[in-house]
């Protein structure tokens, strides 16, 4: 007997969509996309049994499904909750789920460094984004922070616990991508910490993926460690043939030197799928292919504008017409000092999106 | 004097051993179902009676036993969850220690009800000499024929095993017991799904408590209707509470649950009133995790009630002005005693408990636990109260298991009902360290608002 097959309709801040049985509230929100996607920090589509843990993604079920439209007491983590037919959702419509994300970056802030200005995460940090979303501009919290050792876990990876959020995405990588686990979670409470247990060094191929699925800077790529800013590097994507992986990466280019080599990542910050399988690098490609004549350039990683690394990359860019005139409805800006009288930096001769790099004084100043 | 049907024979010498244990007409439960009923007809004896869980959160047992998922050629499991370590709640132990025997033979009939052929005691890693007193009682089981292949010529197979913790309050949680027994690190899992679908090893469980567990041979020897007749409303039966705090005569008490609070904490049969001839303060009725109660709203509810021992009288007016029965754990504070410094403990505990998974109790526990530490010392701000009434707020409700919600409610409940406590301490720094705020007037009698 052919079975029909299901769709369920759900319907998330007034906006319906077919999904089918089993997906999540998360994924049928990312499937609608824009604003009323909740934010996950410890979720992650391709590792199994991840996410519930950081609350970020929490929504208020209004209406359980169209067969039982009781609405559910508490607030769900839509990552692990399945969509039911005819479910209604709140993400952004409800106060509460506003409050209680408020809530949750303020709980996972207060024994955060907050040293993003030495951070190498900084720029592609889930954190940094969450609470300039979510967050208010001041603490609460007037105590010492919890503090841990650096650690070294292995050649590659330098774990920084203080910064750790404890998303557990790591060791899911450990156990579900790496053949042994060498590493999971010590203690408990908020002086749990990720560890390999007696600094046991992590030495396998796949092991450098949870340097990507790290939401935040407390697992780092060693080789890449203070090289650069993120937003001063030029992300390309290139391809080489690989018997262990994909081999489809993106490199992080300032000039012609690579500086660091990560798997692709959708919109989403998760690795990128090629026909169905996650596309998870090995350590051979990220750690010791560091030349572009390893690579074959494809072009520029498509980044989202709103992202600050989009700043290092100029082509497509548009630029805008009006003049600050018309912006500012005839009345002509305030200015302390004009800048054009004293700097090239806005000689408006220049087009930037014809250069494809970052800008240099060389741009500006090309025969000194 | 209260009827008693679980800790009748506790006086008796050798209780603990099997030959006592039978000769007070012990196993009967295990000859009646395994004899004469089927497994079907003892899960409805226990719907009839009513039995609601001991273990805190009052759920209805067969209510329970009846969600769990029967799946073909997928064997079944019964956990009976001995991880009793809720601050002031200590009937579970008691029960193990002296009469073993008891549990073990709820446990049969219960493994029976169920289709459970292997069945687990996780036990409190603690509780270091009751798994060897738990073992003995399995043994002296088997011996007889009351364990292992064929019981009493059935058919029915069942073995129980004994399973120590490693000394975590979480484990008491039923999935993170689950994920513990299972050898893994003792995280709270995500539901659903509910145990009753998938639990140890991925297979339908049922997780009960101690208590429950043992209810059941009462049930079955008299009928549920008899026990169900106990009691007051959806109350019913007996139910075993240890009391300690400043009380003159602290201890493990079975009650049926038609007394009142009032009677259990002053009559000479159970609590014997207040010790040193103090007066009443405070009392959290049912072990830490629930709301504390001041002594006015402790006696009669807000409505002006006399306040019962039952679930539902201990709960009466919400957590505005009620409690809860919760695991039993009833401490009792008098006019000596600090709300704060008591408040403070309890965070500190949940702190040093919480399993560090999601992070608004991760967080959040250990954030109260500072704040009430500097309050204590006298070293706290007016704005710190509201600081802590909002952090409690946000935790609650927004954790994957309820010991977010255990860590949040001692809190909002002490500034509810003892705020005028905590601003003492803020605005007399240098007193509060000498001398406690004694009595107040929470023990005055209440408004009764019509």
């Amino acid at each position: 007997m052919a079975e029909e097959k299901k769709i369920f309709k759900i319907t998330i801040d007034n906006i319906t969509i077919d999904v089918e049985p089993g997906t999540t509230v998360l994924q049928a929100a990312r499937k609608i996309g824009g604003d009323v996607t909740p934010p996950a920090m410890c979720y992650y589509t391709h590792l199994k049994g991840s996410g519930g843990k950081c609350r970020t993604c929490l929504v208020e079920v209004a209406a359980g499904s169209a067969a039982d439209p009781r609405p559910m007491p508490k607030l769900v983590a839509s990552c692990r909750t399945n969509v039911m037919d005819g479910m209604v959702i709140k993400s952004l419509t409800s106060e509460k789920v506003l409050d209680a994300r408020n809530a949750v970056v303020e709980f996972l802030l207060i024994n955060h460094p907050l040293d993003c200005p030495i951070c190498d995460q900084a720029g592609e940090c889930d954190l940094q984004d969450l609470s300039y979303e979510h967050g208010t501009e001041a603490t609460r919290y007037e105590f010492k922070r919890r503090t841990f050792d650096k650690e070294d876990i292995g050649p590659y990876i330098q774990l920084h616990m203080t910064r750790c959020i404890l998303c557990y995405r790591c060791t899911y990588v450990a156990d579900q991508l790496t053949d042994t686990r060498v590493h999971g979670v010590l203690d408990r409470g908020d002086h749990s910490e990720i560890s390999t247990y007696i600094s046991k060094a992590i030495d396998n191929d796949f092991s450098g993926n949870m340097i990507d699925v790290c939401p935040v800077g407390a697992l780092t790529d060693r080789t890449f460690r203070f090289k650069n800013r993120v937003w001063f590097t030029k992300p390309m994507d290139a391809h080489r043939n690989c018997d262990k992986c994909c081999g489809k990466v993106t490199l992080w280019l300032r000039g012609d030197d690579v500086l660091r080599v990560t798997a692709r990542k959708d919109q989403w910050g998760e690795v990128q799928t090629y026909d169905g399988k996650p596309g998870w690098i090995c350590n051979a490609c990220r750690f010791h292919k560091k030349h572009k004549y390893d690579w074959e350039v494809e072009g520029l990683t498509n980044i989202t504008r709103h992202s600050v690394i989009s700043q290092g990359k100029y082509p497509g860019l548009k630029m805008p017409k009006e003049t600050i005139a018309e912006v500012m409805g005839g009345k002509s800006p305030n200015l302390l000092m004009d800048i054009h009288e004293i700097s090239g930096v806005n000689d408006p001769d220049i087009d930037l999106s014809k250069i494809e790099g970052p800008a240099t004084s060389n741009t500006f100043n090309p025969d000194p | 004097m209260g009827r008693k049907l679980l800790l009748d024979n506790i006086g008796v010498e050798g209780i603990r051993y099997y030959d006592a244990y039978r000769k007070h007409g012990g196993y009967r439960s295990v000859e009646k179902a395994l004899k004469t009923m089927t497994p079907e007809q003892v899960t409805d004896e226990v719907k009839k009676s009513g039995l609601r869980g001991r273990g805190g959160a009052g759920f209805p047992t067969g209510m329970k036993w009846g969600f769990l998922a029967k799946p073909a050629g997928v064997p079944r499991y019964l956990v009976v969850n001995a991880d009793e370590s809720e601050p002031g709640t200590f009937k579970d132990r008691y029960l193990m220690e002296f009469i073993p025997h008891l549990l073990i033979e709820g446990i049969i009939t219960s493994s029976y009800a169920i289709g459970s052929n292997r069945s687990y005691i996780y036990i409190r890693g603690e509780f270091a000499w009751i798994d060897g007193i738990l073992e003995q009682a399995i043994t002296e089981a088997k011996n007889n024929g009351f364990l292992g292949k064929n019981i009493l010529g059935s058919g029915f197979d069942c073995e129980i095993y004994v399973q120590r913790g490693a000394g975590a309050y979480i484990c008491g949680e039923e999935t993170a017991l689950l994920e513990s027994l299972e050898g893994k690190r003792g995280n709270p899992r995500i539901k659903p799904p509910f145990p009753a679908v998938k639990g140890l090893w991925d297979c339908p469980t049922v997780v009960n408590n101690v208590e429950t567990i043992a209810a059941v041979v009462p049930i079955v020897n008299d009928g549920g209707d008899a026990y169900a007749k106990i009691g007051i409303g959806k109350s019913t039966g007996t139910k075993l509470i240890s009391a300690c705090g400043n009380i003159n005569k602290p201890g493990v008490y079975e009650l049926e649950m038609n007394i009142s609070v009032e009677e259990f904490i002053y009559s000479d049969e159970y609590c014997g009133g207040i010790a040193n001839k103090k007066r009443l303060k405070a009392c959290i009725p049912g072990g830490s995790s629930v709301p504390i109660l001041p002594a006015n709203l402790l006696l009669t509810t807000a409505k002006g009630e006399k306040r019962m021992m039952t679930y539902e009288s201990l709960a009466d007016g919400g957590f505005a002005t009620g409690s809860m029965m919760g695991s039993g754990g009833f401490i009792v504070m008098d006019e000596d005693q600090c709300v704060v410094k008591h408040t403070y403990t309890l965070a500190r505990f949940y702190r040093h408990e919480s399993c560090g998974q999601c992070s608004p109790c991760r967080e959040g526990t250990g954030w109260m636990e500072k704040i009430l530490l500097n309050i204590d010392n006298g070293k706290g701000k007016m704005s710190d109260i509201d600081l802590l009434w909002d952090i409690q707020r946000k935790i609650e409700g927004n954790t994957i298991c309820p010991l977010g919600d255990a860590a949040a409610w001692p809190v909002a409940a002490a500034i509810r009902h003892f705020r005028d406590e905590f601003e003492w301490h803020v605005l007399n720094p240098e007193e509060c360290l000498k001398k406690n705020y004694g009595l107040a007037n929470y023990a005055k009698p209440l408004e009764i608002v019509a």
